[in-house]
This record gives C-alpha cells, sequence and structure tokens, in this order.
C-alpha cells in the first residue's frame, strides 16, 4: 500500500506543481505586455503605460481572489447565471486525497485547489492587459483601472462561468481550450468598447482620411517583449492541459508546446511576408504583432492538430492581423499596438478554426461562443466604460496629451532630461 | 540670406513644415530641444522629492532663405504655428554670410 500512496503522493504534487510553474510562465507573460507596449508609444506616455501594467495585474490578482474566482468557478444558479461568493475556501485535505481510488483519480482531487487559483488567476490578469495597449497614450490612468475592477471582478468572470466554469457555452459543445475566446477575444471585445468612446489619439487621422503613421520610441523593447509573451505561452496553452502525471498526458502537453511554437513561427514569418508584399519592406512591428496573432490563433485548439496544420493556424493569423490593422485605420479605429486585431480579429479565427482542426467542433457551436463572448463582454464593457466616461471622464485634456501622460498622470519622465532639483540638469 | 529660426511646440512641426513648403522653402533642419519662455514650467515628485519641470519641449526648425524670401517665411511660420495659447514660441532671424552647395559647389543664393 505504501507505494501506491507514494505514487499518489507524487503525482498529485506533480501536477500541482504543473499548474504553478505554468500559472507563473503566464505571470511572465504580464512583462511581456508591458514591454511591447511601452516600446510601441511615444517616449512621453510610456512610464503610464508601464503604469497600467503593472497595477491593472494587481488589481486582476485581488478582484479574482475577492470575487472573479467564485463567479467564474463557483457553482451557478443555472447555466446561465453565475453564483456569487466572496474570497477563497481551503484546500484539499491531504488524508482524503489519497484515499482516493486510483481508479477516477483524475476525476477526483488530483491537484490542489490553490494551485488552480493561482492559474486561472493570471489568465484573467492577461485578458485585462490586452486593453491597456488599445488605449494608450490619451486614456486618463484612473478611469482605466476602475474599468480594471470591473472587467476582472465581473464581465471576464461571467463569460469564463458560461465555458470554463461548465455553463451553457460548455453545455453547447462551444470548445475553447486555452482561451482564444475566453480570454482574448474577450479582452478585445472591452477594448474595442473602450476605444470607440475614447476617440483616436490627436493628430492620427488627418481631415482628409489620412492615417498618420506615430512610431513608437523603442523598438528593442517591442521585440523583448514580444519574446518574452512567446515564452509565457507555453504555460498558457501547455498549462491548460490541466494535468501531466501520466504518460499520454505527458505526451499531450509536450505535442501542445510544439504547436504553440509552431503558430507562432508561422505567424511571424506570414505576417513579415504579407507586410513585404504591401508596404515593400520588412515591418519589425507587424513580425511581432504576426507571432502574437499565431499564438491567439493556436490557443483555442493546441492539441488537435498536427505541428503542420498548427503551423499553418498560426500562418492564417498572421495574414489576417496585417489586414486587420490596416482596416481598422481605415475605419479609423485608433489601436496603438493592434491589440484588437491581434486578440479579437485572430481571436475569432482561432475560435472558428477549431472546427477545422478538431472532429468533435461544429462551426455552429463555436459561432455560437464567439458571438456570446464577444456580445457579453463587448455591450457590458460598453456600459462600465460609459458611466465611467459620464462620471469622471476617460480621456485626458488636450493639453496633456500633447505634454505626454507620464508628466500627467504619473508626475515623472520615463526618459528624463534635464531634471533635477530646480531643473539643475544633474 | 537669412537664416530664419524657429522655436515651436512640437505637435506643430507638420503644420509649419507644410506652410513652408507652400512658399517655396525647399529645405530646412530640425532638432529637438527643450526650453522655456516666459511659460513657467511646474513641480513634480518624484519618488516624494520635489523637481521642476521647466525645460519643455519644443521643436527648433532653421531654414535659410534668400532675403526677399525672409518675410514670408516669417509670416507662413508665425500663422501655422499659433495656437494662441503661452508658449507658442518665438521666431529669431540671422544674417547668413555665405552658403555652399556641397554637391555642386554653387554659393550664395544659388546654393539655397
Amino acid at each position: 500500500m505504501e507505494a501506491i500512496e507514494g505514487v499518489k503522493n507524487l503525482s498529485y504534487a506533480l501536477d500541482t506543481f504543473y499548474f504553478l510553474i505554468t500559472g507563473a510562465l503566464v505571470m511572465w507573460m504580464a512583462a511581456g505586455f508591458a514591454m511591447l507596449e511601452a516600446g510601441l508609444v511615444r517616449a512621453k506616455n510610456t512610464a503610464e503605460i508601464l503604469t497600467k501594467n503593472i497595477v491593472l495585474f494587481a488589481i486582476a490578482c485581488i478582484m479574482y481572489m475577492v470575487v472573479g474566482y467564485n463567479i467564474m468557478y463557483g457553482d451557478g444558479v443555472n447555466p446561465y447565471i453565475p453564483g456569487l461568493s466572496f474570497f477563497l475556501g481551503g484546500d484539499n485535505d491531504p488524508a482524503a486525497v489519497l484515499q482516493q481510488g486510483t481508479d477516477g483519480w483524475y476525476d477526483g482531487d488530483y491537484y490542489s485547489v490553490m494551485a488552480d487559483f493561482f492559474f486561472q488567476m493570471v489568465f484573467v490578469a492577461t485578458a485585462m492587459s490586452i486593453v491597456s495597449g488599445a488605449v494608450a497614450e490619451r486614456m486618463k490612468l484612473w478611469a482605466f483601472l476602475l474599468f480594471a475592477i470591473a472587467m476582472t471582478g465581473f464581465i471576464y468572470p461571467v463569460q469564463g462561468y458560461w465555458k470554463w466554469g461548465g455553463g451553457f457555452l460548455d453545455a453547447a459543445g462551444f470548445n475553447d481550450f486555452a482561451g482564444s475566446g475566453v480570454v482574448h477575444l474577450c479582452g478585445a471585445a472591452a477594448a474595442l468598447a473602450g476605444v470607440l468612446l475614447l476617440g483616436p489619439r490627436k493628430g492620427k487621422y488627418g481631415p482628409n482620411g489620412e492615417i498618420k503613421p506615430i512610431p513608437g520610441a523603442n523598438l528593442p523593447l517591442a521585440t523583448i517583449g514580444t519574446f518574452i509573451l512567446w515564452l509565457g505561452w507555453f504555460g498558457f496553452n501547455g498549462g491548460s492541459e490541466l494535468v501531466l502525471s501520466n504518460v499520454g498526458e505527458a505526451n499531450a502537453v509536450a505535442k501542445i508546446f510544439v504547436n504553440t511554437n509552431m503558430a507562432a513561427a508561422g505567424g511571424v514569418v506570414a505576417a513579415l511576408v504579407t507586410a513585404r508584399l504591401l508596404f515593400g519592406k520588412a515591418d519589425l512591428t507587424m513580425a511581432l504583432n504576426g507571432a502574437l496573432a499565431g499564438l491567439v490563433a493556436i490557443t483555442a485548439e493546441p492539441l488537435a492538430p498536427s505541428p503542420e496544420a498548427a503551423t499553418l493556424v498560426g500562418v492564417v493569423g498572421g495574414i489576417l492581423v496585417v489586414f486587420s490593422i490596416i482596416t481598422l485605420d481605415k475605419l479609423k479605429i485608433d489601436d496603438p499596438v493592434g491589440a484588437i486585431s491581434v486578440h479579437g480579429v485572430v481571436g475569432m479565427w482561432g475560435l472558428l478554426a477549431v472546427a477545422i482542426t478538431n472532429a468533435e467542433a461544429s462551426f455552429g457551436a463555436q459561432f455560437l461562443g464567439l458571438a456570446v463572448i464577444f456580445g457579453w463582454t463587448f455591450v457590458a464593457s460598453l456600459v462600465v466604460w460609459g458611466i465611467i466616461k459620464a462620471v469622471m471622464g476617460i480621456r485626458v485634456s488636450e493639453e496633456e496629451e500633447f505634454e505626454g501622460v507620464d508628466i500627467g498622470e504619473c508626475g515623472l519622465e520615463a526618459y528624463p532630461e534635464f531634471t533635477g532639483p530646480k531643473g539643475s540638469g544633474l | 540670406m537669412k537664416m530664419v529660426m524657429a522655436i515651436i511646440k512640437p505637435f506643430k512641426l507638420d503644420d509649419v513644415r507644410e506652410a513652408l513648403s507652400e512658399i517655396g522653402v525647399q529645405g530646412i533642419t530640425v532638432t529637438e530641444v527643450k526650453g522655456f519662455g516666459r511659460q513657467k514650467g511646474h513641480t513634480e515628485l518624484y519618488r516624494g522629492a520635489e523637481y521642476v519641470v521647466d525645460f519643455l519641449p519644443k521643436v527648433k526648425i532653421e531654414a535659410v532663405v534668400s532675403d526677399e524670401l525672409a518675410e514670408q517665411v516669417i509670416e507662413a511660420v508665425s500663422k501655422a504655428a499659433s495656437t494662441g495659447k503661452i508658449g507658442d514660441g518665438k521666431i529669431f532671424v540671422f544674417s547668413v554670410e555665405q552658403a555652399v552647395r556641397i554637391r555642386t559647389g554653387e554659393t550664395g543664393d544659388d546654393a539655397l
């Protein structure tokens, strides 16, 4: 009996450790978003976007602990209405765990509850960080943080409940392995609602419909941010298999890592070639967006396809993202980092691609999930943004926008010159 | 020949550049600078310590033009760079003794 108990201990510990490590990798994506966004905005707006990124992460963690996790994974009232309870419970009792039989082990408590919370918490933070890039350079910091409270405590958990919490989308056969819909499309929908109420940056669109480029100040930061996101995504998709501790599952996790990587690679090449054909040169920022597009596209189903198919899923994402970015600009929807295109448009492709790569999925169920997630998040976000706008305004003043939100919102500069006591130029 | 130097608000650069192009100014030099006139800065706190944001970002434009064009340049820049708010900037005019086009060796007005 000792040997079996030893194996149960190890299995539980391994799967728990797996959740914790992949969760930590996804946490690291917060650094990726921060660097990517910092690199793609102007120098005078860099400190503010970094502040947004680290604070939204903190808010997401706290709100999810307070109420979000329970809305999403607690017992619901019915498949449409989640339950409402606050704060976390305890963890599994070791003696009770060890008394479970090995048959049906994985239907029981096979890993720590706290590890589950930790893993899910970093996903809501990811969804929230998608919004910060789209509204960059002209939104009031505190308005954004207020929205983050609503998004991470309520809007995201409700649609998450409908799928991963076992609600009606799950019952309808909607597939979303790691969150092309639940995380990425959701974040993009919230971002779109915000951007529509916010308006474009001053000087972005000319009076005769010209689109003026506003180049980012630090492409090395944008690049390292993308690489960090790529690395973190192994945790994002890999951890979403939710189990490691047997041969079949270990193989599955390995396949997920490979597919995730191949999709990113496909996205980079496709976006680069598309940009080269359209613009004549190798646009680094498009290549970076292409990597992310590939990753978002495979996120809905990184297990079922072969690595070759996963590459193609990424390729389609990479091509789509370039056209989406151009189209959004033509529609005068100003998105400084391409977040709505990468996470929203390609998130939709990722959801629909599941019907192609996974025999058990159907276009009908995927469309349902896509429409519900987008519709709920977009409308709920519009309401929240609208309330914040009415109460305190969401856009900085014109002077502050020209001066840069670093000074206006943060009182400091990311790249200071001639500062020091009394402007002494120390 | 005159050098017209203008210190303007950064977001006005495009408008000024277009206005100069319209009156036939063929080339300009642009520098990012910081400075202040009578527009005061303000104080901020960095980790609790007070510092003065005295020097505000501006853009300096330098254009060397023929004597005849100088008046038009002043007028064009003034109109294009003006917002009516404090900090719009200043224009200075210098006499230029000589100008040379490096590629061809032309001098004087021909070099402009």
